[in-house]
């Protein structure tokens, strides 16, 4: 028990910045170079991290508040969802709201932030960002639905085992709707392709990004860092969707488990590579898709 | 079982509460206009009557529910009866703790020096209000709600058009004693066949029996009806938002806070009194609830006036609590007790949980108001450098109000959440989980709505004069907003500490209880507290971490300026506005919104200045009501030439219906009274 949750611990706060230098290892694949160090991002959130500050004038506390308390929810967020086949450090029936809430508080800092340097790019990003965030939540939720009536339980822990009993082979219709709306989902949540572009330099299509544009040293080494984490915690949940995880018990389980992330960090960079950003006004379109996609799993699983 | 007087300590504690405040005003209306001592003595009595009254509600939470008071009406054969119940006391309470803090607030924000004509009245109303929603808490039959809620009805009218010399005021009264009519003539029948139905105008239970079906059926409607309009349920809800935003904003806190609630409380009332509800009431009230949950805050979004934005996040709130008692009515209509514990423990909670954190914000309005005197966000900005503990204390309650956690407004939701999951893994219910998806987006929307609102009031630089000269508020009005910040982190904190209180009213709610699970088992009370702990320590560790960094840069390099991407020219206009921010959403809803839009179409090679303005009203009231309206009026134009105005005339009709009645009665009719 105190072995798996310090396992736990260790590749939640440690792994993150390896799924960024695996998706930029494919992507400079793709385009035909070497690319960055696979522990590039590692060394970026170090390098910051001894940095100075700069801070806008504009700025109140919350701007120094912001960064931290969304890493706190992510972190917390993370402790949530089980890895392999041990169980989740916290789990307790209803934690999947709060799972779901914690990213929207981290949401509300995030883009208030923004808000706080009075920059017009930044208030776009952050007005970008809220304005797709309220079409992925209804999609979230459904999946949770869905799960815990697979499963029959209301805690994370429990819904992701759903796909331990073979539920892959019964229920697969409904696995791979839900699979395709959280895959969407994490694309938009993560900022990646085809929903914004980590690597754009250009202020008015950014989402992400642009919210952060303020932001310096230790500040934006806890957002990036952040950024990862919430890749991870997500790539987490897919993961479990996507395949039965926890059917291998124990350690190998759970060097199965890291590889699997990484795999899936793999597949997030070949759709990166292949696939152009999609208009901001099309964007919309998919985040529906994904509402759509895990409400047909919900109702294909309430028969 | 009536008693003597003294029979119930809850009921005399609530009683002279009542007596307290009705008489908070009179000692004004004696002095001057101008008299600093009116406001003074309104505020202790009230307080006072709320020390009172908080101890009832108390007692009254833990007591049973014994009817121990009959007080002899003017109408014959019927006699007012008073009694002080669980739920009854549940939904009294915040009328005790918001009433007292508005009283407090107002002492600063509305002082006779500055508001020397209207003063007396508004506090003598606000006096008579606060007593008539402590007696609907107590009444415990249809003569006493009644009358208790006309006065609360009428004095609520004459708070709305405070201000009367301003037009948009006495256009919000009139509309708001329109709707309020509609309420009165429903409650009259509800309680008309209640009595059909029961014999007598005391809260009974109201059986299932042959042929009972229609009138029940009449009895949920007209309670739908008069209450959701009464609560600014969706369609509705029109006279809301302005007679919120036009009254003074601690009056605009008591009304969104609480006395919309006593709509609540009706409702939850007459639901638990009709025994045995069909499976359709509960689905009509999530219908509902989804309804006024989801474009209450889309309406919200597209709004700039401050005042009116937080009254549609009430028709919200109200959509949120709405879904709660909806699932209760499922789950007593199928037989799971949990899902009525979890349900209404949500709904309820949400209650108290919206008294706190609406008043809260509210009163933040209020300080906005008094600092720039400007109602429109989109004149206001960077606010927070100048009124610090004013935007810290809204900043706690935009939280609680998103529903996110460590806050009261997760807990709530949390419950409703949990109810609807429960649903979703029932064989062959899966279809009462659907409003979780809908409540999700209503959360994130909620966020939107209260980043823009925040952001964009006291975030940045200001956007006019008024705003760079803000001043803090007064102790007096900061005070009030500390006390229900500090109940917004207490209850998201250690939820446990309510439980109790919740369980209680719930117990009470129905006659026919359901052997039931406590909510403590059904829902995880007591790991928020670690939860709550644990995210308050994590950011306070990591801010410690990089703050000392922080301070030093800011000493080595003071006055940098925002990153403007190269543009040399800022201004604060080049800021993103609030309706620039929430166009991204509102643009969706643009054929519920219906939004008035004057953008310049330039055309020409050198074009002249123009103005862009975009303004979004209330769209139910302007394109259906209205046109609607003006319909009714040109049909029903030869009847009303009929009356022409001629008091002779009015005469000879009521004598033309006193000859009617008498030959009917002497004919051999059924006996009067």
């Amino acid at each position: 028990m105190i072995a798996s949750v310090v396992a736990h611990a260790f590749l939640l706060v440690f792994m993150p910045p390896l799924l960024f230098g695996v998706i930029n290892k494919t992507k400079a694949a793709f385009a035909g170079r070497t690319g960055p160090s696979l522990f590039q991002a590692y060394y970026d959130v170090a390098k910051l991290m001894r940095k100075e500050v700069a801070l806008s004038a504009t700025t109140t506390g919350l701007f120094v508040v912001a960064p931290a308390a969304t890493l706190a929810a992510t972190l917390m967020a993370g402790l949530l969802v089980p890895l392999a086949s041990f169980a989740a450090p916290i789990s307790f029936a209803g934690d999947f709201v709060l799972f779901a809430y914690l990213f929207g508080l981290g949401r509300f800092f995030t883009a208030a932030a923004a808000l706080d340097t009075g920059s017009p790019f930044e208030g776009m990003g952050a007005a970008r960002e809220v304005g797709f965030a309220w079409l992925t939540e209804p999609a979230v939720f459904f999946a949770f639905l869905s799960l815990s009536r697979l499963s029959g339980s209301l805690s994370l822990d429990g819904m992701l085992r759903a796909t331990e009993r073979g539920a892959w082979l019964e229920r697969t219709a409904p696995l791979v709707l839900l699979a395709a709306g959280i895959f969407v989902v994490l694309l938009a949540e993560c900022s990646r392709i085809p929903v914004d572009d980590p690597n754009t330099h250009l202020e008015l299509t950014m989402i992400h990004e642009v919210m952060v544009l303020d932001h310096s040293g230790p500040l934006l080494g806890l957002i990036e860092y952040g950024a990862a984490l919430k890749l991870f915690v997500l790539s987490v949940l897919l993961l479990h969707v996507m395949a039965p995880t926890a059917r291998i018990a124990g350690w190998p389980g759970f060097a199965l488990f890291a590889l699997g992330l990484i795999g899936l960090s793999i597949i997030i960079g070949v759709v990166e590579s292949m696939m152009a950003r999609l208009q901001l006004l099309h964007v919309p379109t998919l985040l529906i898709a994904s509402i759509l996609s895990c409400g047909f799993a919900f109702l294909l699983l309430s028969r | 079982m009536p008693g003597g007087l003294f029979a119930s300590e809850p009921l005399v504690l609530l009683l002279a509460a009542a007596g307290f405040f009705a008489g908070s005003g009179v000692p004004g209306l004696l002095l001057g206009w101008r008299s600093a001592w009116g406001p003074r003595i309104a505020t202790g009595m009230i307080v006072l009557g709320s020390l009172l009254g908080l101890a009832g509600g108390i007692l009254a939470l833990r007591g049973d529910a014994a009817i121990v008071l009959a007080v002899p009406s003017p109408l014959p054969g019927v006699a007012a009866e008073l009694a002080a119940d669980p739920l009854g006391g549940f939904f009294a309470l915040p009328v005790f703790l918001v009433g007292a803090l508005g009283s407090i607030y107002g002492l600063s924000y509305w002082p006779p020096a500055r508001h020397p004509r209207y003063g007396r009245r508004l506090r003598f109303c606000y006096g008579l209000l606060l007593a008539s929603l402590t007696l609907i808490t107590v009444a415990h039959d249809g003569i006493a709600f009644l009358v208790a809620w006309e006065v609360m009805a009428l004095t609520n009218f004459f708070l709305v058009t405070t201000e009367e010399e301003s037009a948009p005021a006495r256009h919000a009264g009139w509309l708001y004693l329109l709707y309020s009519h509609v309420t009165i003539l429903s409650l009259f029948a509800l309680f008309l066949v209640q009595r059909e139905l029961t014999g007598s105008f005391a809260f009974q239970a109201i059986a299932n029996g042959p042929g009972a079906q229609g009138l029940r059926m009449a009895v949920f409607v007209l309670a739908v009806v008069a209450f959701g309009i009464k609560a600014g349920v969706m369609p509705g809800h029109s006279w809301l938002p302005s007679a919120h935003a036009a009254a003074p904003s601690h009056v605009s806190a008591l009304m969104s806070g609480v006395v919309i609630k006593m709509a609540i409380y009706g409702l939850v009332r007459t639901c638990g009194l009709l025994a045995s509800p069909p499976l359709a009431w509960g689905v009509t009230l999530l219908v509902l609830g989804a309804i006024a949950a989801f474009f209450g805050v889309v309406f919200a979004l597209a709004q700039h006036d401050i005042k009116r934005l937080l009254a549609y996040h009430s028709i919200e709130n109200i959509g949120i609590i709405l879904l709660g008692l909806g699932l209760a009515m499922v789950g007593r209509s199928v037989g799971r007790a949990d899902w009525v514990v979890l349900g209404l423990a949500g709904a309820l909670l949400h209650v108290w949980n919206h008294a706190l954190f609406k008043s809260l914000l509210f009163f933040g309005a209020g300080s906005v108001v008094h600092a720039t005197g400007t109602r429109d966000i989109e004149r206001t900005g960077g606010l927070a450098k100048r009124m610090p503990a004013t935007a810290t204390l809204f900043l706690l309650g935009a939280i609680a109000i998103c529903g996110l956690p460590p806050l009261n407004g997760f807990v709530s939701e949390l419950f409703v959440y949990l109810g609807l999951a429960r649903a979703a893994t029932t064989p062959g219910a899966a279809w009462a989980a659907l409003p979780a998806p809908v409540l999700a987006a209503t959360g994130a929307l909620a966020v939107a709505c209260f980043i823009k609102v925040f952001g964009v009031v006291f975030l940045g630089v200001p956007r006019s004069a008024a705003a760079g000269k803000a001043h803090e508020s007064p102790r007096l009005m900061l005070f009030p907003m500390a006390v229900l910040a500090l109940a917004c982190v207490v209850i998201g904190a250690v939820p446990a500490l309510v439980a109790p209180a919740l369980g209680s009213a719930v117990a009470a709610w129905t006659r026919d209880p359901l052997p039931g699970p406590p909510l403590a088992q059904l829902a995880p009370l007591g790991w928020l507290p670690w939860l709550a702990v644990a995210l308050i320590t994590a950011t306070g560790l990591l801010v410690a971490m990089v703050a000392a960094r922080c301070r030093q840069s800011r000493r080595r390099q003071p006055g940098l300026p925002t990153w403007d991407c190269g543009y040399a020219a800022s201004s604060p206009r080049i800021q993103y506005t609030a309706s620039s921010f929430a166009q991204i959403i509102t643009s969706r809803f643009a054929w519920v919104l219906r939004p008035e839009v004057h953008a310049p179409s330039s055309q020409e090679l050198f074009p002249p200045p123009e103005r862009f303005h975009s303004h979004v009203e209330d769209s139910f009231l302007d394109k259906l009501l209205r046109p609607g309206a003006r319909r009714a009026l040109r049909l029903s134009a030869a009847v009303r030439a009929l009356p022409e105005g001629q008091l002779q005339r009015y005469i000879f009709y009521i004598l033309v219906v006193l000859v009617v009645l008498l030959v009917w009665a002497i004919a051999g009719g059924p006996p009067i009274g």
